[in-house]
């Protein structure tokens, strides 16, 4: 329970965090809040040959809010999100979802862009990202690029960032007039990580349900509203296309009637919500 | 700032309890072994090391977190507080640990110290925490002792005496 070597880079400059991240590829990892890092390089699930400590580059600290987006830089922890004056008005669904992620004494740390850079299945800021249709900025020496949450997050742990990338960045979109946003989740204790969780966004003529702790990455899909008769199929359907598995947590027949009963009421939460 | 290599030790200071402090440490240690074993400072215990339990909970730069989540190069220029800190001189209790002293809040006493700093940093902040709140807050630390029932009641029975000495002032 103890890392393995490595050197440590506390970089000063984004520049240099690139420069290191370009000569060393897939041997070096980003330490931003350490709090999916350090427990994977303590059980030597990561063993790196060099750490980059981002949480000095001013630059990255920022939140900012225009052009109906929320962009948090990698440097932002989740505390300083969730404390942020009108969260709740300017996106609700990263309000409700934010105390969820393991304890305020983790959040305290943790950083935003961490989680979604390390993107666990379970999750709670992926599956919001993807909830929302939000959006990830990578850089590199060679380029700067943005990528759809839909498509960064391309399963278990893994995601489209090349090895000499750099999550700079996420953008959550803005609350829209008339959409009602809703979050629940089941796990065995508060702060574990989820069985299930849903994240839903509804308005006047359409409702998604994304969820996440089922496939091997947050999934989004459009359904029927709340209170359509066709719902209750669709819901069984996507419950089913997710391939939920059995793991020491649940069986894949409760994740799937959880996909079902949670999805329903968080849709329904979503409705009622509606601004 | 120059790499600082695998194999070789380096120097880490931080300011712990108010004072000035400083020892060598790998890149590679954690923060939390760097206070027991570098510092010596044993007060702080170190459970599931991965981040679980709570055990090793102290306050960086006045916010609780867990230390075997950091590295000890990572603390380079902090202030950290650890249940050393607390008590006002060495034959006096904090309110808060007298709180846990007449209230039965602690039994075996592995996972005292992190709770305490945890619910310090809570009840400075919100001195009118709810029991859901303290609560939720606990739920960041494991005790198999107590049940939790008793440390709910320290807490309580703290925050009520932290919020009467404040009127009092």
């Amino acid at each position: 329970m103890k890392p393995a070597a490595f050197d440590y880079v506390r970089a000063e400059n984004i520049e240099e965090a690139l420069d290191v991240l370009r000569q060393e590829g897939a041997d070096a990892r980003i330490l931003a809040g350490g709090q999916s890092l350090v427990p994977m390089l303590s059980m030597r699930l990561a063993k790196p040959r060099v750490v980059i400590d981002i949480m000095h580059l001013p630059g990255l600290k920022r939140i900012e809010t225009g052009g109906g987006m929320i962009r948090v830089g990698a440097a932002v922890r989740q505390r300083e999100l969730e404390r942020q004056a009108d969260l709740g008005a300017q996106q609700p669904l990263l309000a409700a979802a934010l105390p969820w992620i393991g304890h305020a004494q983790t959040r305290n740390r943790g950083t935003v862009c961490g989680s979604v850079a390390h993107a666990d299945p379970s999750a709670e800021l992926p599956l919001v990202l993807v909830a929302l249709g939000g959006e990830i900025e990578l850089r590199s020496r060679r380029r700067s690029r943005r990528v759809a949450a839909a498509t960064f997050f391309a399963g278990m742990m893994t995601t489209d960032r090349k090895d000499d990338e750099l999550v700079e960045a996420v953008r959550f979109p803005m609350a829209r007039s008339g959409a009602g946003y809703a979050f629940r989740e089941i796990g065995r204790r508060h702060g574990d990580f989820a069985i299930v969780a849903c994240a839903a966004v509804v308005d006047a003529q359409r409702a998604q349900l994304a969820v996440g702790g089922v496939a091997d990455r947050p999934v989004a899909r459009q359904l029927p509203l709340p209170g359509d008769p066709a719902l209750e199929d669709a819901l069984d359907a996507f419950a089913w296309d997710l391939d939920a598995r059995d793991d020491l947590h649940a069986t894949a027949t409760y994740r799937r009637q959880l996909v079902r009963r949670l999805g329903r009421q968080t849709l329904e939460e979503a409705a009622r919500c509606r601004a | 700032m120059p790499r600082l290599n695998a194999e070789s030790l380096h120097r880490v200071s931080f300011k712990l309890n108010g004072r000035m402090v400083s020892g060598q440490a790998h890149a590679r240690m954690l923060l939390s072994d760097f206070i027991r074993h570098v510092l010596g400072a044993t007060g702080t215990h170190v459970g599931c090391e991965h981040g679980v339990c709570g055990a090793c909970t102290v306050q960086i730069d006045g916010v609780p977190a867990r230390s075997c989540l950091a590295l000890a190069v990572q603390a380079e220029g902090a202030d950290i507080r650890t249940v050393e800190g607390l008590a006002p001189a060495p034959d006096r209790l904090s309110l808060l640990q007298n709180a846990f002293r007449e209230n039965y809040g602690l039994q075996c006493g592995f996972c005292t110290p992190g709770i305490l700093m945890s619910l310090d940093a809570l009840l400075r902040d919100r001195p009118d925490a709810t029991e859901p709140e303290i609560r939720d807050f606990l739920s960041g630390h494991l005790c198999r002792c107590t049940g939790y029932g008793s440390i709910v009641k320290a807490a309580l029975d703290a925050a009520r005496k932290l919020r009467e000495e404040r009127e009092r002032a």
